[in-house]
């Protein structure tokens, strides 16, 4: 098996199904019966983004684990998502915060990820671009509503910018599997989204007057598996079918 | 699963009629052909060999649509295999010009050209027309609607609450 490979899909798509699991979970408590399902909705393609990746990692592992094992069965430290996607829903701004702060970096990602020569990753990113793009115009009407809103949804929208802020720099770190995919061609390499992934961001927050922070200190681990407490509660949630009724159904 | 990546729609004639009865179970009045969803259909040693494309990556209907493929085909008296596939990704612009009327009629706004679509979704422009009275003077109520492929919108006019298809491209 191609053990890059392998851990370059993951790399890509537990980000997806973290943050999918965050949106889902919102089902029923979103602030409006509309946001409600708009969560939700972005959930259910992030799922459907995650079950194509998972399904080729499946066929390159080739060791008879599924789509489903490699979603509900793995440890905390082999999942390898960003630490920004797993961040809690304190507020409706820090959910959106965290949605925005990604649709940003996921949709220049999936667009240099298309140009792939793999054409099982190009396909996938195809398709998911046009869903992504959706999610980020979305994310960023409720950075201006919220920031270019009232005095507390303002307060409330900065909050939750700077605290995740710290977080952002992790989507360009480079695992070494991230780096010998690049050297094959295969590999997106982030580095080179930085400045354009800071551009855009900025351009929606000084349109929602909020303030870009200005701190330089970064967190970052989740790509190397190292994660917040925050991933242990969400696994036991995602995981508690599978680990109560192995092997069970649909 | 597996990728292919096809160029152009391939579908035996005889099979046409056969998979036009099948419809998408979340839009019950618009055939799959009409949808545009199946890519090819051929005959090889007496099997049917269909390819279907979703129309969102999440599309929960795409597992439903494959089982009624099969179960229409087997009836007419053919054994199916069912084929998911990705690439090229599926767009609006394949629903038919009959799938697009089918849609208005059942109260669902057909899809607006990408750039109107932009437009009307950031609610920059009122170009989406209510179902029921045919009124433009309409308002997005929300980008997401019931399933991952609409939008909800609202008649100012009519007071119609109402589906609009988003524009995939
Ligand atoms: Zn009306």
């Amino acid at each position: 098996m191609n053990f890059n490979l392998y851990k370059y899909i993951l790399g890509i798509s537990d980000n997806s199904l973290i943050l999918g699991q965050r949106m889902g979970a919102l089902t029923g408590h979103g602030p409006s019966l509309e946001t409600d399902i708009a969560c939700t909705n972005i959930s259910l393609d992030l799922f459907g983004q995650v079950r194509s990746y998972y399904q080729y990692a499946a066929k390159i592992a080739d060791d008879g684990r599924t789509e489903d094992d490699i979603a509900m069965l793995r440890k905390e430290r082999e999942y390898l998502n960003v630490l920004l996607v797993e961040q809690p829903d304190t507020d409706f701004a820090f959910t959106m915060a965290r949605q925005f702060l990604f649709d940003v970096y996921h949709l220049l990602f999936l667009t240099e990820l298309q140009k792939n020569k793999d054409l099982t990753l190009s396909a996938i990113a195809t398709k998911s671009m046009k869903e992504v793009s959706y999610h980020q115009r979305f994310s960023s009407d409720w950075i201006k509503r919220l920031g270019d809103g009232t005095e507390e949804s303002h307060l409330k929208m900065q909050d939750a910018i700077d605290t995740l802020w710290t977080y952002t720099d992790e989507l360009f770190h480079q695992t070494e599997a991230d780096k010998i995919m690049v050297s094959e061609g295969i590999g997106v390499d982030v580095t080179k989204l930085k400045d354009n992934y800071y551009q855009k961001v900025n351009n929606v927050l000084e349109e929602a007057t909020l303030k870009i922070p200005e701190s330089k200190y970064f967190q970052k681990g989740g790509k190397e598996g190292i994660h917040t407490e925050h991933m242990g509660y969400l696994l036991s949630d995602l995981q508690y079918m599978q680990r109560t009724y192995p092997n069970m159904e649909w | 699963m597996l990728i292919l990546t096809i160029t152009e729609q391939n579908i035996d004639n005889h099979l046409i009629p056969i998979l036009a009865q099948v419809s998408d179970p979340e839009i019950p009045v618009l055939s799959i052909m009409d949808m545009g969803v199946v890519r090819s259909a051929i005959i090889e040693n007496d099997v049917v060999k269909v390819q279907i494309t979703p129309t969102y990556s999440g599309c929960p209907a795409m597992d439903v649509i494959g089982d009624d493929i099969k179960k229409a085909l087997q009836e007419a008296g053919y054994e199916s295999e069912i084929e998911l596939i990705l690439s090229p990704a599926w767009t609006t612009d394949w629903i038919t010009p009959k799938g697009r009327k089918d849609l208005e009629r059942y109260g669902i706004a057909a899809p607006l050209e990408a750039e109107a679509d932009k437009e009307a979704l950031l609610g920059e422009k009122k170009i989406v027309k209510c179902t029921n009275c045919g009124s433009t003077n309409t308002r997005l109520v929300s980008q997401f609607g019931s399933t991952a492929c609409k939008a909800q919108f609202q008649c100012n006019d009519c007071q119609e609450p109402f589906d609009y298809f988003k524009c995939l491209k």
